[in-house]
């Protein structure tokens, strides 16, 4: 027996996918462990469903279904995601170029019973496949426990740090963990986060300044002063010049 | 009520450009046009008459205040028979345009004071000059009809084309497979809705519909959404003002309420609220659909394309006499579109 997890925003799109899985229980056994109206639900109740397969649309309201798929590829048992859309030729492309598994609406029985039997053989997409068939920055930055996924969106985080294997995720009022490359983290959020130091990235939106943090005269050590956070951060040489005309662009 | 009879009687007046039917004289664009065109015949006069270009716009102040008393009166003329020329075949109200025109003018030279030129021209050079300017405007507006006409067809296939967004038709087929087995009368009705906003989106295209149709087309479009997005989608219809009799090109007020279910309502996780106010004022007709502005939904692709369309065909139809307005404040996005009331003959 399948354990199965419908997300789509149409209701009549949920009833129909379950009356498939009705038709083909004989040939793939499944049941259904969930439902959601939307991403963040589905990162909500997913968790806790011990569901095996995902049943995901890709244009929900709230986090569409690459970036839920994205964050829930951190779950230590992350289900198979089998991605459903009415019509996306982008996304239909991504899946295809990374080996993606996804469905037409309408969907026919025979493929979705083809597509469970895959799905139920093989593992879970990886995160850099789906990082690669995703089209644009995620909203959320996501951090898994056991049986729950906690999002920090991505406009309240003030930096992100290495430090060794890991990443600090810093907001005014939190602090994280995330198991993610500082040069990914930089590529995706280009736009939003400015480089500082081989090790850090700050928001661009959230720096107050600069202060003079020793060296001598002639070569002056910098740091950053950012809004919400006591912490000065330190500026590489290499990294100044370009930050100093950042500062004098801002009003 | 014969509701499938009414939507396939799109009410058949030939759009103007298409064929050789004079110009409607009624159109502000086609106004603009005889008036630059017969004081840019005047202004060449003047230069050819005058030695220099100084004295030529003496020449000319002169000519234009015999002139435009006379145009004046003949754009009213023409303003006022208007609807009995687009009734008539092309040569027989190029024929009556030209008597018209020759007969003021005949008239106004009997009539014109002293003080407005002297010396009084001749009355034989007055009647040929008016006769041939006359003419040479028709045949200008006639090039332009025909330079707009390829451009109406294009436009009502690109129109076409940008309609049927795939995502809707898909989804549309999916939530009806879904109703099929636990409630069939209600697919059945869903796909009646489905067939009849096709055959609109089908339809020969170069006529205008009448509101009462492209409004039950609404409706229908209304009710496949609502099969999908449930208690998502809330509309308002104000209604009551809205002439049903008006002439307005195809698949104008469908496009805005599509984007505004696209833009407004499917990237919402709650409940939103859809105006939809249709309305005469006058003589024109004004159609205003609101839908929420959602600040993070910008990126989504397709608004403009579907608005620079429908201003395009507008513009197309009803020259300078149409307007369409967005705006976004207070959290609601707001389409407006304004055009001449033309009523359907009974």
């Amino acid at each position: 027996m399948i354990r199965v997890f419908i997300a789509d925003d149409e209701a009549p799109a949920r009833e129909r996918l379950k009356e498939l899985l009705e038709d083909i229980a004989a040939e793939v056994p499944a049941s259904v462990a969930g439902e959601a109206k939307n991403g963040l639900e589905v990162l909500e109740r997913l968790p806790q469903s011990g569901a095996q397969v995902l049943l995901l649309d890709i244009q929900m309201p709230g986090m569409g279904g690459l970036e839920v798929a994205r964050h829930l590829a951190l779950l230590p048992e992350a289900p198979t995601v089998v991605f459903v859309t009415a019509h996306d030729r982008h996304a239909v492309e991504a899946f295809e170029l990374n080996a993606l598994d996804y469905l037409l609406k309408p969907v026919r029985a025979a493929r979705l019973a083809a597509a469970l039997k895959k799905a139920s053989a093989g593992g879970a997409p990886g995160r850099a496949q789906l990082a690669r068939a995703a089209s644009g920055a995620r909203e959320y930055l996501s951090v898994a426990e056991r049986h729950r996924i906690v999002l920090v969106p991505v406009r309240d985080v003030v930096f992100l740090r290495a430090e060794q294997k890991y990443v600090t995720l810093r907001t005014r009022s939190q602090e994280h963990l995330i198991e993610e490359s500082l040069i990914a983290l930089e590529r995706e959020f280009a736009g939003r986060f400015v480089r500082i130091h081989r090790n850090c990235l700050v928001s661009r939106a959230a720096i107050r300044g600069f202060e003079r943090g020793g060296g001598g005269e002639e070569d002056p050590h910098w740091l950053v002063v950012l809004d919400g956070v006591t912490e000065r951060l330190p500026v590489s040489r290499r990294q100044w010049p370009a930050l100093r005309e950042l500062v004098a662009e801002k009003p | 009520m014969a509701v499938e009879d009414r939507l396939l009687s799109t009410v058949s007046i030939r759009q103007k450009a298409f064929s050789d039917v004079l110009p409607d004289f009624r159109n502000l664009g086609v106004i603009a046009r005889v008036l630059v065109a017969v004081n840019a015949a005047a202004a060449i006069g003047a230069l050819f008459a005058a030695a220099s270009p100084a004295l030529a716009l003496d020449r000319f102040v002169a000519m234009a205040a015999f002139v435009e008393p006379l145009l004046l009166v003949t754009l009213v003329a023409l303003f006022g028979l208007s609807p009995l020329l687009q009734r008539v075949s092309y040569a027989a109200g190029f024929a009556v345009v030209l008597a018209v025109v020759v007969a003021l003018a005949a008239l106004y030279q009997g009539f014109v004071p002293e003080v407005v030129a002297e010396p009084l021209p001749d009355t034989g050079r007055t009647l040929a000059l008016s006769a041939i300017i006359a003419a040479a405007v028709l045949g200008l507006l006639r090039l332009v009809a025909k330079a707009y006409s390829p451009a109406i067809a294009e436009a009502r296939l690109q129109a076409l084309q940008a309609r049927i967004r795939p995502h809707f038709l898909f989804n549309s087929l999916n939530a009806v497979l879904s109703l099929i087995r636990r409630d069939p009368k209600r697919a059945e009705r869903a796909l009646e809705d489905l067939s009849d906003l096709f055959r609109t989106l089908m339809a020969e295209p170069r006529q205008f519909v009448r509101l009462a149709d492209e409004i039950s087309l609404l409706e229908r479009y209304a009710a496949i959404e609502q099969l999908r997005l449930g208690e998502r989608l809330r509309i308002t219809w104000e209604l009551d003002a809205a002439p049903s009799d008006a002439l307005l090109p195809p698949l104008v007020l469908q496009p805005l309420l599509e984007n505004a279910v696209f833009h407004g309502v499917e990237p919402g996780t709650g409940a939103s609220e859809v105006l939809v106010r249709i309305e005469r004022r006058g003589n024109r007709v004004i159609a205003r659909i609101e839908n929420p502005y959602l600040e993070a939904e910008q990126s989504r692709a397709g608004n403009r394309m579907a608005l620079d369309n429908i201003r395009e065909r507008l513009a197309l139809f009803f020259d300078a006499e149409a307007r369409i307005d967005t705006q976004a404040a207070n959290g609601r996005y707001r389409v407006e579109i304004e055009i001449p009331y033309r009523a359907a003959r009974p």
